[in-house]
């Protein structure tokens, strides 16, 4: 047996094991409190500008997304998802964070090939799943009933 | 009290994604595809509506969301015009969203140079 075929398992003796409760535990306390901001937002339009509660909800996560648009354009938001991994990049923010992250990493290659062509470079896997998750079951959906 | 229930089943979900990243040692984007796919399934099987009736922008916010909007869509158009509503009616409510990211993002990078 080649050191390259069971390279996996030589190796995982000397991994770091990542600290599975401490890691999640921040992503609770940092996805909860963005949800709950959001919340904020979502029932403070309900309540000021009397809206229905699909659109507050929609505007709502606008809202977070521009503040997670303009954390990224100042540069603070990669120091805030490293430190609460899954509780800042697993919400709609850390979608927002991937394109407009993206869109300025590539900013010197030009408008076109740069901005463009490679704002969908991490967040793209979102919108391909979720379209063709969509469109398999909504065919599925349509013929069942 | 609706504050304390977006909170935890917002961060409950986003714990569920980080402990799916460690234990299987996947990497975020595979995560983002699984919860985007997980969100659109619960949608159309109506498990999703009950989620957020109960919490709100807690159930919103989580990448999942995204995929509950996809799937709110389908069902809202499909009665009207068949199948072909399926592609068109997808992004009615998450179109929204997607082009505010993708237009805010557009003029970020006008704005901004990147930092670091």
């Amino acid at each position: 047996m080649s050191l390259k075929a069971n390279y996996l398992q030589a190796v995982k003796a000397f991994q770091p094991k990542p600290p599975y409760v401490f890691n999640s535990l921040k992503a609770f306390v940092v996805g909860g409190a963005l949800c709950a901001v959001a919340e904020l937002f979502a029932n403070s339009y309900i309540r000021f500008f009397s809206m229905p509660l699909l659109s507050a909800q929609q505007l709502a996560v606008m809202t977070m997304m521009f503040l997670a648009v303009v954390l990224t354009g100042v540069g603070k938001y990669d120091d805030f998802s490293q430190f609460a991994g899954a509780g800042a990049t697993m919400t709609l923010t850390g979608f927002a964070n991937a394109l407009a992250s993206a869109a300025l990493e590539h900013r010197s290659e030009g408008w076109t090939a740069g901005v463009a062509s490679q704002m969908f470079k991490a967040g793209g896997v979102a919108i391909v799943y979720g379209v063709v998750a969509a469109y398999l079951l909504g065919i599925l959906y349509y013929i069942t009933s | 009290m609706d504050y304390v229930v977006a909170f935890i089943v917002g961060g409950a979900l986003c714990a569920i994604a980080q402990l799916v990243m460690d234990i299987g040692k996947f990497s975020q984007m595979h995560v983002m595809g699984l919860f985007v796919a997980t969100g659109v399934f619960l949608g159309i099987s109506g498990i999703y509506d009950r989620l957020i009736a109960v919490a709100g922008a807690g159930a919103v916010l989580p990448i999942s969301g995204f995929g509950y909007f996809l799937a709110k869509g389908v069902l809202a158009q499909n009665e009207v015009n068949g199948w072909l509503a399926i592609g068109s009616g997808m992004f009615q409510f998450a179109g929204a969203i997607l082009s505010f990211a993708v237009v805010l993002s557009f003029f970020t990078a006008l704005l901004c140079k990147p930092k670091g």
